[in-house]
C-alpha cells in the first residue's frame, strides 16, 4: 500500500478500536474525528489504481478511484459523519465499533477493484450490521440478528460460489462489467448476490425484519450501507441488464403495497427503503448514461434523506419509548423541531421540488421516458405517489397529529437534532442546486430537472396524492397486525416443513421397523430360541449326567478305599491273576 | 407551533384551512393545464402525459387504487396478528 494512499475505510476500522480505550469529551471528539478524516482522505483522492497486494497467487485491489466509486464513497463517509453525531449521546463501545466496522466495510466494497477483496468487505459488512442488530440486547433483536446473518450468509456463498466459477472461466479475479459472461452461472449468482443485498424480493425480506429491530441509533447506519453498496456493485457490473428493469419496477411498487399494512413507524420506513432501491435497482436496468446516473444520484439523495427520516423515527423512539404509529399521536406540540426536519426527509423521498429527490428520481423516470418502457415509467410513478402517500402523509399524520394520545415528549437530546439538521440542509441544499451533486456523477450530465411540465406534474401528481389520502384517511388507519412477506419461509415455513418432514420419517421410520421385525429380528429371535432350548434341554443335560455319573462313580470308588492293606493286597492279587490268565488263555 | 395548533383545533379555523387546501388543488389542477402552454415546456415521452391534468388524475388514481389494493390483499392474505411469529 503506498503512502499517498491511506484507505478511507481501513481508517474507520482500525480507529473505532481507539473508542473503548478513551473516555468522555476526547471520545466524542474521535467519534466525529474519524468519519471527518474519513470524508477528508476521500475528498482528497485523485483516480487512480492504489492499494495493490498480492496474496494467494492473486492480485488483489483494494483501492480503484474513479468517479463512481468515488461519489458512493463520498455520501457513506459523510453519512458515517452525520450518523455518528447522531448516537454521540450513547455510552455504548460495542455499538460505536459496529458502526464504524459497517461503514468501514462499505468503503471497502466500494474502492475494491477484485472479486475477492470485495467479498472480504460485503461479508464484513454482513456480520457488523448483524452486530449493530443484536446490539438492542432484547430478545427480538438477537433472533432478528440471527435471521439477518443467516441470509446474508447465504448471499455471501452464493458470491463465492459466483466468484470461482468466475475465476475459472477467465482465470481473473477483475470487478468489471459483467455483460460479456451474461448466462454463465458466475453471472447469475452473482447478480442474485448483488441483488439479495439490494433487498430485492423475495430475497429481501430481511430488510424490513431486522432494521426495525435495531436501536435508534444503530438503525441510521443500517439503512445507508447494504442496499446502496449492491447498488454501486450493480452499476459496477450489471448495467443493461433488461430483467433489472422490470424487477426494479416491481420492488418500486412492492414496497408501497406493504407500506400501506404496516404499523410499525421504522417498518414502513424500511419497506420504503425497498421502495426507493427499486428506482436504483431499475435505473441499472435501463443501463443509459442518462439512467446510470439517474441511479447513482437516486442512491446519494436515497442515503441523506432516509437516514433523517430514521432519525426523525428515531427521536419519536428515543423520547417516547413507542414504535407502533397506532399507538402515536399529538407529537407535533411538543417536538416541533423534529417534525420539520422530519418533513424535510419527507419532502425529498417524495420528489417534492427544491427536495433532493426531485432531481436525482427525475433522473431515472425520465431515462425511462427516453427508452419507451411506458410501463416502468407508469409503476414508477405510481410509487412515486405512494411514497408520498406514506412517508409525507401517513407517517406524519399519525406519528405527529391525529388523535392527541396525551403522550409526554420533548424535543431530542441537540446532537440528534444536528445530526438531523446537516442531513435536511444536504436534502435542500441538492434540492435546490442540483449541479452539486450532478458535477460528480459517472458520467456527464445534459439534463435539466426544474421543467415547467416536470414541475407542475410533480406538484400535481403529489397534491392530488394527498386529496386521495385525506378522502380514503378511516379506512388508513393504522392496526395492530404485522403482514407476511418472504421471510415467513425461514421464519415458520421452515419449522412447519421440518413437522411435516418428521411426521413423513415418523411413518418411514415405523415401516422400516415392521419390516425389519419381520425379516431380521424375528428369525433371529427364532433361531436364538432353538439355541437356548439345545443348550437348556441337551448340552446342559448331557453335563448334568456326566456329572451325575461321574459323581455315582467317585462315590463307589471312595466306597472301595477301605484303609485296610489286606485288602489292597487282595486287589493285588486279583489283578495279578486276571492278567496271567489274560496271557496265557487271551487271544 | 402555536399557529398550528390553533388552527388544526379550532373547528372554523380548520374548515378555513381546508378550503384553502381545495382551492389549491384547483390552482395545481389548472397550473398543470395552462403552464405548458403559457410557458415553453419540453416534448412528452408518452402521449398521455399530453392529457389535461394528467399528474393530478394519475395521483389520484395511483392513491386510491395502492390504498384499496394494498388493503385488499392485507385482508385476504397477508395479515397476521401480531404474535404470529411468537413462540
Amino acid at each position: 500500500m503506498t503512502v499517498e494512499w491511506v484507505h478511507p475505510g481501513l481508517l474507520l476500522i482500525a480507529g473505532a478500536w481507539i473508542l473503548p480505550l478513551i473516555r468522555g469529551w476526547t471520545k466524542r471528539a474521535v467519534m466525529v474525528l474519524l468519519p471527518a478524516l474519513a470524508l477528508i482522505d476521500c475528498v482528497l483522492m485523485k483516480p487512480g489504481t492504489y492499494g495493490v497486494v498480492h496474496a494467494l497467487g492473486q492480485e488483489l485491489v483494494f483501492g480503484r478511484v474513479d468517479r463512481l466509486s468515488v461519489l458512493f464513497s463520498y455520501v457513506f463517509a459523510l453519512l458515517a459523519l452525520i450518523g455518528m453525531i447522531y448516537a454521540l449521546h450513547v455510552d455504548d463501545d460495542a455499538q460505536h465499533v459496529a458502526a464504524l466496522s459497517y461503514a468501514g466495510a462499505a468503503l471497502g466494497a466500494v474502492f475494491a477493484g477484485d472479486f475477492l477483496s470485495l467479498f472480504l468487505f460485503w461479508e464484513l459488512m454482513a456480520l457488523s450490521a448483524a452486530l449493530i442488530v443484536w446490539l438492542r440486547r432484547d430478545r427480538g433483536a438477537v433472533a432478528a440478528g440471527f435471521r439477518y446473518l443467516l441470509v446474508h450468509l447465504f448471499g455471501g456463498v452464493c458470491l463465492l460460489g459466483g466468484i470461482a466459477f468466475y475465476w475459472s472461466q477467465t482465470g481473473s479475479l477483475t470487478f468489471g462489467d459483467m455483460s460479456p459472461h451474461a448466462g454463465s452461472a458466475a453471472f447469475t449468482l452473482i447478480l442474485l448476490a448483488f441483488l439479495l443485498n439490494a433487498a430485492a424480493p423475495p430475497l429481501g425480506a430481511w430488510l424490513p425484519d431486522a432494521y426495525p429491530e435495531a436501536t435508534a441509533t444503530g438503525a441510521v447506519f443500517l439503512t445507508a450501507f447494504t442496499t446502496k453498496s449492491a447498488v454501486y456493485a450493480l452499476i459496477r457490473g450489471f448495467a443493461g441488464t433488461d430483467i433489472l428493469v422490470w424487477w426494479g419496477a416491481a420492488m418500486a411498487v412492492y414496497g408501497v403495497v406493504y407500506a400501506v399494512l404496516e404499523n410499525d413507524a421504522r417498518r414502513l420506513l424500511a419497506y420504503h427503503i425497498i421502495s426507493q432501491v427499486g428506482y436504483m435497482v431499475c435505473g441499472v436496468g435501463i443501463g443509459t448514461q442518462l439512467a446510470v446516473n439517474g441511479s447513482a444520484s437516486h442512491a446519494f439523495a436515497h442515503i441523506l434523506y432516509k437516514a433523517l427520516l430514521f432519525m426523525g423515527a428515531g427521536a419519536v423512539l428515543q423520547v417516547t419509548g413507542l414504535r407502533k404509529l397506532n399507538e402515536m399521536g399529538g407529537l407535533y406540540k411538543t417536538m416541533p423541531i423534529t417534525l420539520a426536519l422530519y418533513m424535510v426527509g419527507a419532502f425529498a423521498i417524495s420528489a417534492v421540488p427544491l427536495f433532493s429527490g426531485f432531481v436525482s428520481k427525475a433522473m431515472v423516470v425520465s431515462a425511462a421516458g427516453e427508452s419507451h418502457l411506458a410501463g416502468a415509467f407508469l409503476l414508477l410513478t405510481v410509487a412515486s405517489s405512494g411514497t408520498f402517500l406514506h412517508t409525507g402523509l401517513k407517517l406524519p399524520y399519525y406519528m405527529f397529529f391525529g388523535r392527541d394520545r396525551g403522550l409526554r415528549a420533548q424535543e431530542p437530546p441537540s446532537n440528534m437534532l444536528v445530526a438531523m439538521g446537516l442531513a435536511a440542509a444536504a436534502c435542500l441544499g441538492i434540492g435546490v442546486f442540483p449541479d452539486l451533486l450532478y458535477g460528480y456523477l459517472p458520467y456527464p450530465v445534459d439534463y435539466a430537472p426544474y421543467t415547467t411540465r416536470h414541475v407542475t406534474a410533480t406538484l400535481g401528481l403529489l397534491g392530488f396524492t394527498a386529496l386521495g389520502f385525506f378522502l380514503l384517511l378511516k379506512h388508513l388507519d393504522p392496526e395492530p397486525i404485522i403482514s407476511l412477506d418472504t421471510d415467513w419461509f425461514y421464519r415458520r415455513g421452515l419449522s412447519v416443513s421440518l413437522a411435516v418432514t418428521q411426521r413423513g420419517l415418523g411413518r418411514v421410520e415405523h415401516v422400516v421397523a415392521r419390516i425389519s421385525d419381520a425379516i431380521v429380528r424375528g428369525p433371529v429371535l427364532a433361531v436364538a430360541t432353538c439355541l437356548r432350548e439345545l443348550d437348556a434341554n441337551v448340552i446342559d443335560a448331557a453335563a448334568v449326567g456326566i456329572g451325575r455319573l461321574t459323581q455315582a462313580v467317585s462315590w463307589r470308588l471312595s466306597r472301595s478305599v477301605s484303609g485296610h492293606p489286606q485288602h489292597y493286597a487282595l486287589v493285588m492279587a486279583i489283578g495279578v491273576l486276571v492278567a496271567i490268565a489274560f496271557v496265557m488263555f487271551g487271544p | 407551533m402555536k399557529l398550528l395548533e390553533r388552527h388544526l383545533e379550532d373547528p372554523g379555523r380548520l374548515l378555513r384551512l381546508k378550503r384553502w387546501c381545495y382551492a389549491g388543488l384547483i390552482v395545481l389542477a389548472m397550473s398543470e393545464v395552462l403552464a405548458p402552454r403559457l410557458f415553453h415546456a419540453e416534448r412528452a415521452h408518452f402521449w398521455f402525459e399530453d392529457l389535461p391534468a394528467w399528474g393530478s388524475l394519475y395521483g389520484l388514481a395511483s392513491c386510491a387504487v395502492i390504498i384499496v389494493v394494498s388493503k385488499l390483499l392485507g385482508k385476504l392474505w397477508l395479515s397476521r396478528p401480531e404474535t404470529y411469529y411468537d413462540g
